[in-house]
């Protein structure tokens, strides 16, 4: 079988010991917290952290505080199974309990957290693969070599981001807290995401994610529709968030986002333009996945073939909208 | 959800005439407390002392000469105790005689990525990785020949020095009948070109093995393998050891499907490892390794053309089938035959003429998955049919009904068709589903769609030529009651332990659970040829039933004389011997057995099996026939999205004649199971490599490779139809392989009975059903066949035509001496109604 690479592992009970490890042994360590993303990863040898920081220890990682009127503050250690079960989030946020319910299986729900949904690596056919499959088409820039399989000609990797609470998250506004040994900031969760399958996070190594903030839920509404080939198991090839708000009759304020379709959630602004100060119609539903599916550019590093996957973008932002429309 | 339900017809519960008490009832599985506990033992759950860990060296590319491999770094890091190459192992071996291809370790040449080119056994898992990755291989590429136009189209370079030409494994031509004259006489003429996508086995225990050296120097080797008898024949030949020397024990198979029916290069591996070391050496492979062992289902593209009469009638059929073999033969030349075999089985075809080519690719090598050889023909015949029907107006059903092949028939191809339960079977989904209100008349988006199928009850011949039986059970007694059965079988999952115990316990009169099965080992248990083709219910069966018989009728002889009545009146059940008119006089069973020891000494029996021979006299003609086959209807209700494509099956109703059910419960898993792989193969599952990308294979992990969950498995309604066949054990029947075959086609056709279009390939993507939306011949599939120059056929003259199963030796066609067929010889449409 597969066999995990020798690290070292350290267990720290608060998030200030946590970031003095990561800031002492440098780049070379990691954060670990279900371990459902990061441990297949190692025994395929992408990642070889010497050294593994524990997060499970850190009582301060984990819960959900706050109301639907006031926001809520999600840990990132929280279990996803622990959020699917929460009734506020549930009930409030849909679009998020959509997204965390889609994950995996129920099985590895009880490991995963959201924290590493968030930060989950960008994956690719080139690059989930084991070390002896990758010496045999010699290796992809993402891991031990230098070219992009997918487009030969690219500069950047093209793996994709394949959090399905990613473009939620986004639609939301939702806000990511950071802390390490220099301090603790805070960012818009737009803002963790780059465009790069290598570098595809603005967080550095040696920063911890150590809280989410959704904003009050009043007025909004939200869905998320994820494509796959199985209802199971599998990550999304196309998976569409938004969010809407409205007043009166016409839609005061429209986010919509794609995951899965690039190496990091894309925003459609242009059909979220299309759908703001109108009412929500079937034209205006029409208009909004007409504008947005062109922002969807697969690549054939994924399942389903690719024409077929962009397609599925206009079905699925109708399906999505048209479901906010019922709700 | 999924959900299940099943319906056992009349005719339940009787087996030759006489009540039966354990055969035909839901016996719980003997070894199914073991799997629930999880105390059972596969494979890999061997420990032993000193144990060391075995890891291969596979190659990178997919085509190349090895010049030169460099092991001495690995030999000498921490923990290593041996590292092997080919030359360690130089003597070739296969599973077919004619194919005797593959080495332990690659010799000179690799044929694929993930072939082996080393092997090393190191004192734990870490220290065989690291060792193994330690290993240099320099080797000159050649050009990789990945598709069936391709290996075609290119004779060189070669990827064997062996074959029919060039690349071309193997080439057959055999013609039945006068076909021109049949496609003379024929009404209208169809043709269609089907292409049927490679799938792999995925079983859930990947293949592992351990090899240990006796202290008397003798090897034994513990494997997850469906064949033991074979294993232990390769290992002779490979290690040039006497088979007395060399032991091979089965493990309970984690899942088999046809996977662990090769001897493999890992079991001669760690054999040879345990040998140079004296220690116990054990491989696991990783599940990426197992899709490199693959022996999967033959990517096939086909070519149909038949002529029929008005109503339907069969008068000539030409089928040509291309096969993607991969790197090596495996059973490639047996699944040749095979996608050109059981096309005459199901409906009277009054000519055939069947052309097959198997090609090598450097590819993972292709053999028998579920159903070996013959879900691809089944797949076009079927899909082809209800073409035809649509175009003759004809209900699909009725097509197939009016022309039934009769039971005790002989097909142009010389396959004796026993017990031929497909009427009913059609009979049982037709009334089931209710095909007549739904067919044609559902709205746009919804589908029904039918198709049928047959399957073998084990090979009429063996593998390797010879005269012995196919099976052998050994029975002794014990003085205290108890019964040890001896059987080679192995249980990969299907439930052959049980089906053993049960007939043992049937005819004994005792019950299951007093059994203990000793099964698939090569010193202790009498040769069965594997858990392979169908065979092992009814051959097994057939030998367990002669073997308990004759220890019956020891206990029988003592019990009648101490009873004073005669042994006639004698019975057995409820673990006593008794009078079967006055059922309080008796004895238990022990002390039957305590009667009969006395009187002969220790009881022990012995039964065999050999299937009859086959009426076929042809070179080829070992391929196909079968002591029964079994015969199977699905109909599938699905809905199809006409904006995207999307495939969502409701609904399968699965009728199949099983002859007598020896366990119900066991055959309406085996169903399901088969109802389950063949929607995977319809719908999703694709075992493809990256042509441009050194041919790599494109998912080789349970997640990217994607086959079905609980969540895409439809509602199931089984329905068991009892023929019984006068060759099988009780009147059974196989029911692993044959359930899987109609699924496919039956999906195809209710896309096109949803949305009006032809998927003519496998596995229906939604993508290739808007395609074939938007396409102006409403069809998705391939356009054509490559050339190939055929050899001349074997042309046998059809027994209506007065053959006698040899070949013709003009090489014309034989006059026919009568019109086919004499409705004496081939009875017609017998349908449930008849």
């Amino acid at each position: 079988m597969m066999r995990l690479p020798k690290f070292r592992y350290y267990a720290p009970q608060t998030v200030t010991e946590a970031a003095a490890i990561l800031h002492a042994e440098g780049p070379q360590a990691m954060v670990v917290a279900g371990g459902t993303d990061l441990y297949p990863n190692m025994k395929r040898r992408h990642q070889m952290p010497t050294t593994l920081v524990g997060l499970r220890k850190i009582g301060r990682l984990r819960g959900v505080k706050g109301s639907a009127a006031r926001g809520l503050w999600i840990g990132p250690g929280t279990t996803l199974t622990d959020l699917e079960e929460n009734a506020l989030l549930r009930r409030h946020y849909p679009g998020l309990f959509q997204a965390i319910h889609s994950i995996s299986t129920p099985i590895l729900r009880n490991m995963g957290t959201i924290g590493g949904n968030i930060c989950l690596d960008t994956r690719c056919n080139y690059y989930d693969q084991n070390y002896e499959w990758r010496r045999a088409i010699n290796f992809c820039m993402k891991c031990d070599g230098d070219i992009c399989w997918v487009a030969p000609k690219s500069k950047i990797c093209l793996a994709v981001s394949s959090s399905d609470t990613a473009p939620v998250l986004c639609a939301y506004g939702a806000r990511f807290h950071l802390a390490s040994k220099k301090g603790e900031r805070t960012i818009e969760a737009k803002d963790l995401y780059k465009r790069d399958g290598i570098h595809y996070l603005t967080k550095r190594p040696d920063e911890i994610l150590t809280g989410i903030t959704l904003p009050p839920a009043a007025r909004f509404r939200s869905a998320y529709r994820k494509l796959r080939r199985r209802e199971a198991f599998d990550f999304p090839v196309l998976g569409v968030a938004v969010c809407v708000r409205f007043e009166g009759a016409v839609v005061g304020d429209a986010r919509l986002w794609l995951g899965a379709v690039s190496m990091a959630p894309v925003e459609a602004k242009d059909a979220q333009a299309a759908l703001t100060v109108r009412p929500l119609t079937d034209e205006t539903i029409e208009e909004a996945a007409r504008l947005a599916y062109p922002l969807a550019k697969p690549v054939d590093n994924t399942d389903f073939a690719l024409r077929w996957r962009k397609e599925m973008t206009r079905h699925f932002v109708k399906e999505v909208l048209r479901e906010i429309r019922q709700t | 959800m999924a959900g299940g339900s099943s319906v056992r017809g009349p005719g339940g519960g009787r087996g030759n005439g006489r009540a039966l008490r354990v055969v035909g009832s839901s016996v719980r599985k003997v070894d199914g407390l073991s799997k629930c506990a999880g105390v059972t033992k596969f494979a890999d759950d061997i420990v032993l002392p000193r144990m060391l860990f075995c890891k291969l060296h596979r190659s990178p590319v997919p085509h190349a000469r090895i010049v030169r491999v460099n092991t001495s770094k690995a030999a000498k890091m921490p923990g290593v105790l041996a590292v092997l190459t080919g030359k360690d192992l130089p003597i070739p071996f296969g599973i077919l005689p004619v194919s005797q291809d593959e080495h332990a370790l690659c010799l000179d040449k690799v044929r694929l990525v993930g072939d082996p080119v080393a092997a090393v056994a190191a004192v734990d898992e870490d220290a065989a990785f690291d060792a193994m990755n330690a290993i240099e291989v320099e080797y000159e590429p050649l050009d990789p020949i990945l598709s069936i136009e391709e290996a075609i189209r290119k004779p060189s370079p070669r990827i064997h020095d062996y074959g029919d030409e060039g690349n071309i494994h193997k080439k057959v031509a055999l013609e039945f009948g006068d076909v021109e004259r049949g496609f003379r006489e024929a009404d209208r003429i169809f043709e269609d070109t089907f292409y049927y996508e490679g799938s792999t086995h995925l079983p859930m225990e990947q293949h592992a093995a351990v090899g240990m050296v006796d202290p008397d120097g003798k090897v034994t080797v513990w494997s997850s393998t469906q064949t033991p008898h074979y294993v232990h024949r390769a290992l002779a030949k490979v290690l040039e050891m006497p088979p007395a020397h060399i032991r091979v024990i089965a493990c309970p198979n984690g899942g088999g499907f046809g996977g662990k029916s090769d001897p493999f290069n890992h079991e001669i591996v760690v054999a040879k490892l345990a040998l140079l070391t004296g220690r116990p050496v054990k491989i696991t492979l990783t599940r990426e390794e197992v899709f490199y062992c693959h022996r999967g289902r033959h990517p096939v593209l086909m070519q149909i053309r038949t002529g029929v009469a008005k109503d339907g009638a069969i008068k000539a059929m030409h089928f040509k089938s291309y096969l993607d073999g991969g790197g090596y033969g495996s059973y490639g030349v047996a699944s040749t035959y095979y996608t050109g075999a059981l096309q005459t089985v199901t409906y009277n075809v009054e000519t055939y003429r069947f052309q097959g080519a198997r090609v090598f690719t450097n590819k993972p090598p292709c053999g028998p998955k579920r159903g070996h050889g013959t879900p691809q023909p089944r797949f076009a015949l079927e899909v082809h049919l209800d073409k035809i029907a649509a175009t003759l107006g004809v209900d699909p059903a009725e097509l197939r009904l009016r022309h039934l092949v009769a039971p005790g028939s002989l097909t142009a191809n010389y396959l004796r068709v026993g017990s031929m339960g497909l009427g009913k079977c059609i009979g049982a989904v037709v009334e089931g589903s209710e095909w007549k209100k739904k067919f044609r008349r559902l709205p746009r988006g919804k589908g029904i769609g039918l198709a049928c199928s047959s399957y073998l009850c084990g090979a009429g011949l063996p593998i390797y030529w010879n005269n012995m039986p196919h099976t052998g059970v050994q029975i002794r007694l014990d003085r205290g009651g108890g019964v040890a059965v001896f059987c080679g079988e192995i249980d990969i999952g299907q439930g052959s332990d049980t089906v053993l115990a049960q007939v043992v316990a049937e005819v004994l009169g005792i019950d299951p659970y007093d059994i203990r099965i000793v099964f698939g080992d090569t010193d202790l248990t009498p040769v069965d040829l594997g858990s392979y083709s169908s065979r092992v219910t009814l051959m097994m069966g057939n030998a367990a039933i002669q073997a308990a018989e004759r220890a019956r009728e020891l206990l029988a002889k003592v019990a009648a004389e101490k009873l004073g009545v005669s042994v006639e009146r004698l019975g057995f059940g409820e673990r006593r011997v008794f009078d079967v008119e006055d059922p309080d006089r008796g004895m238990t069973f022990a002390e039957a057995v305590v009667l009969a020891e006395s009187r002969f000494g220790t009881i022990g029996t012995v039964g065999s099996y050999t299937p009859p021979p086959s009426a076929g006299k042809y070179k080829g003609s070992g391929v196909g026939p079968s002591p029964a086959y079994s015969f199977s209807a699905a109909v599938v209700e699905l809905d199809v999205d006409p904006e995207t494509g999307w495939v969502r099956v409701e609904r399968i109703h699965l009728a199949h004649d099983v002859g007598q059910c020896i366990n119900p419960v066991l055959v309406v898993g085996q169903i399901e199971g088969s109802v389950y792989m063949g929607l995977g193969e319809a719908l999703m599952e694709e075992q493809v490599f990256r042509a441009n990308r050194n041919g790599v294979h494109r998912q080789p992990s349970m997640l990217e490779y994607k086959s079905p969950t609980t969540m895409e498995m439809p509602d199931v309604v089984s329905y068991i139809i009892e023929d019984p066949d006068p060759n099988g054990p009780f009147g059974a029947k196989e029911v692993g392989q044959g359930p899987l075959l109609p699924i496919a086609p039956a999906v195809v056709n209710a896309v096109f009975d949803a949305v009006g279009v032809r998927i003519d390939e496998v596995p229906v993507t939604p993508e290739k059903i808007l395609k074939a939306l938007e396409s102006p011949a409403k069809r998705y599939g391939p356009k054509g066949v490559p050339d190939v120059k055929w050899p001349d056929p074997i042309r046998v003259p059809a027994p209506w035509e007065g053959g006698t199963g040899r070949p013709d030796e003009g090489g014309e066609p034989a006059v026919a001496s009568e019109r086919a067929p004499a409705p004496d010889r081939a009875p017609h449409a017998r349908g449930p109604r008849s």
